[in-house]
């Protein structure tokens, strides 16, 4: 893959193109100035994409990428989709950040055949650190944000999706952590900044007759 | 960036008898004329073709400047070349709208059969049949498939019905400020406008053709108009609450800016228009309904079009949630849709006013479908 600015930015870029097979459809949920779908296009020749996004300036940055976008907020924009309508659903960064997470994750996996969440680790070392030893508020690179301007208004960590998904009976077929730019293998619920999970849910017995 | 220098009205007449217009109402009308304009050249495959439709009270004449006149086409921002509608890349179609009264057959055109301008003798028409006569002008000038529809308001709604009518003709849509059907107040600010032409003895029922016309009932209608046309806002900026002339007593003439400034456009809108065209074409809006009860994607079928939906946040007239509407249209439709709702305070006038974001937008819109990306 070439060098691209938007990775370097992104890390977690790289991986989310790798959980995508070439040639699918996408949706992606917060879809910010549209260089997912741009790389996703050029990388995996992706069909079919849409953005949605509540920014104004964003969606312009979309429009001049060649990325097809509906100015507007995610909590709202799934419910007209019919269910598959999309291989693949991104909630990247931005699952942490809407009202309902609960609600628009059973939609994204309505929408979507398969779903793929990013989201900051609250359990992240230097974060148990703020919190635990100097009674701050987390700021770390992944949660970079002041309590008082933060987009965040939900607070999970790794091992609280893994918890989340079984509930749910949602598979996770692929998971990726990262530390900065790397991968973290070793207790990632204390070492990643950031979980990126790919993830199905499970059909019912009576959905398969 | 130049502008297109001098342009000339054409016109196109069509629906000869026996060969009418069929009308949406049943009836049949012809012969028909349409005036329009051309900015730019039609490439040699004749698929660069953008169509460009017209609000309410707009014309033919969307840019550039007739022979000695000071002020440019409706939409000059936005059309010429490097505009957003670039004539360098782009070739512009713009016709006057059936039924209206700038160059194409309205109600103030001369019935054949009487010799007498058609009055209330002229059919009931809607934006269906505004759009089939359309058609006709695009097969005259041999284009198969337009690169796009685009227009505001009322040209919105216009490039709806290319969309869901005619989708095989055209490669994109630009419906701006737009709804796919009439709210009851969207009605209601019409039918004031439409009484007040009506309350007016010189109306005559339609018959003043030969004498005088209407004139402070149409130009009541549009100060109505023109008042849903702004924001607070824009009002409170443009006019305050400045006094016209602060010595003059109060006896109910226009004291505040506001008023004299509404009454100005009254009587200017006078001059140029027909107080029957305003009471069809207003008829045409309120009774237009672009999907009249049919599933869109059993209109449109599986198809490639693409869609830019442009909003405005201070337009109370067609609020955002009818541009919404659209994009959940489309959603079910599967059309590759983008939707915008630009920060604005200039009320509905905004599609006229905000240039840069909309050149934005649809130079980037426009250049993707011609690369068919």
């Amino acid at each position: 893959m070439k060098i691209n600015t938007a990775i370097v930015d992104s890390p977690e870029y790289k991986y989310i193109v790798d959980m995508i097979e070439k040639g699918s459809s996408v949706l992606d949920l917060g879809c910010g100035n549209g260089d997912l779908l741009a790389i996703l296009k050029k990388e995996r020749g992706i069909t079919r994409s849409q953005g949605i996004e509540i920014d104004e300036k964003a969606v312009y940055e979309c429009v001049a990428k060649g990325v097809s976008v509906f100015h507007g907020d995610i909590d709202t924009g799934l419910s007209e989709y019919s269910d598959k309508s999309f291989n693949y659903v991104i909630l990247n960064q931005t699952f942490q950040q809407v009202k309902k997470p609960d609600g628009v994750l059973k939609e994204a996996l309505r929408v979507g055949g398969k779903v793929i969440v990013g989201f900051p680790n609250f359990a992240y070392a230097a974060a148990r650190f703020h919190l635990a030893v100097r009674g701050r508020a987390p700021i770390t690179k992944s949660l970079p944000y002041e309590w008082f301007n933060t987009p965040n208004i939900h607070f999970l960590s790794i091992a609280d999706f893994r918890d989340y998904c079984k509930t749910r009976d949602i598979t996770i077929e692929k998971a990726c952590y990262l530390a900065k730019s790397r991968p973290v293998r070793f207790m990632p619920n204390v070492f990643a900044l950031l979980g990126v999970f790919l993830i199905v849910k499970n059909e019912k017995e009576a959905d398969r007759t | 960036m130049t502008d297109l220098g001098k342009v000339e009205t054409q016109y196109f007449t069509f629906g000869q008898p026996p060969q009418e217009l069929g009308l949406e109402s049943g009836e049949k009308l012809g012969p028909v004329t349409l005036a329009y304009e051309t900015y730019g050249v039609l490439n040699s495959a004749r698929s660069n073709a953008v169509l460009v439709l017209h609000a309410f009270s707009g014309d033919a004449h969307a840019a550039g400047y007739h022979d000695g006149e000071k002020s440019p086409g409706w939409w000059d921002d936005m059309i010429g070349p490097g505009k957003g509608f670039d004539t360098d890349k782009y070739f512009i179609i713009c016709s006057n709208i059936l039924g209206g009264c700038k160059g194409s057959t309205g109600p103030a055109s001369l019935n054949p059969v009487t010799q007498l301008p058609y009055a209330l003798d002229f059919p009931v028409i809607g934006i269906r049949d505004m759009v089939n006569a359309q058609e006709k002008l695009i097969d005259y000038l041999g284009i198969q498939r337009l690169l796009a529809a685009a227009g505001g308001s009322m040209g919105g709604m216009q490039a709806l019905e290319w969309m869901f009518h005619h989708s095989q003709r055209i490669k994109s849509v630009i419906p701006i400020s737009t709804a796919l059907r009439h709210s009851p107040q969207q009605i209601a600010f019409n039918e004031v406008g439409r009484q007040a032409i009506m309350a007016d003895s010189r109306w005559n029922n339609g018959a003043y053709y030969a004498g005088s016309p209407p004139n402070r009932g149409l130009a009541l209608a549009r100060m109505v108009g023109h008042i849903t046309y702004m924001s607070d806002r824009s009002m409170a900026e443009k006019f305050g609450r400045r006094l016209k002339d602060e010595r003059s007593p109060f006896k109910f003439t226009a004291d505040f800016e506001v008023e004299s400034y509404l009454q100005h456009r009254g009587k200017s809108f006078v001059g140029r228009f027909d107080a029957n065209s305003y009471l069809y074409i207003t008829k045409a809006m309120d009774y237009y309904d672009a999907l009249q009860g049919e599933k869109p994607q059993v209109l449109l079928g599986a198809s490639d079009l693409k869609v830019l939906v442009i909003a405005f946040k201070s337009d109370w007239l067609y609020p955002s949630y009818q541009t919404q509407e659209i994009v959940r249209v489309c959603k079910i439709a599967g059309l590759d849709t983008t939707y915008c709702e630009i920060e604005s305070q200039y009320g509905h006038d905004a599609f006229l006013l905000e240039i840069d974001e909309e050149t934005h937008l649809i130079t980037h819109f426009l250049e993707r479908v011609n690369k068919g990306d």
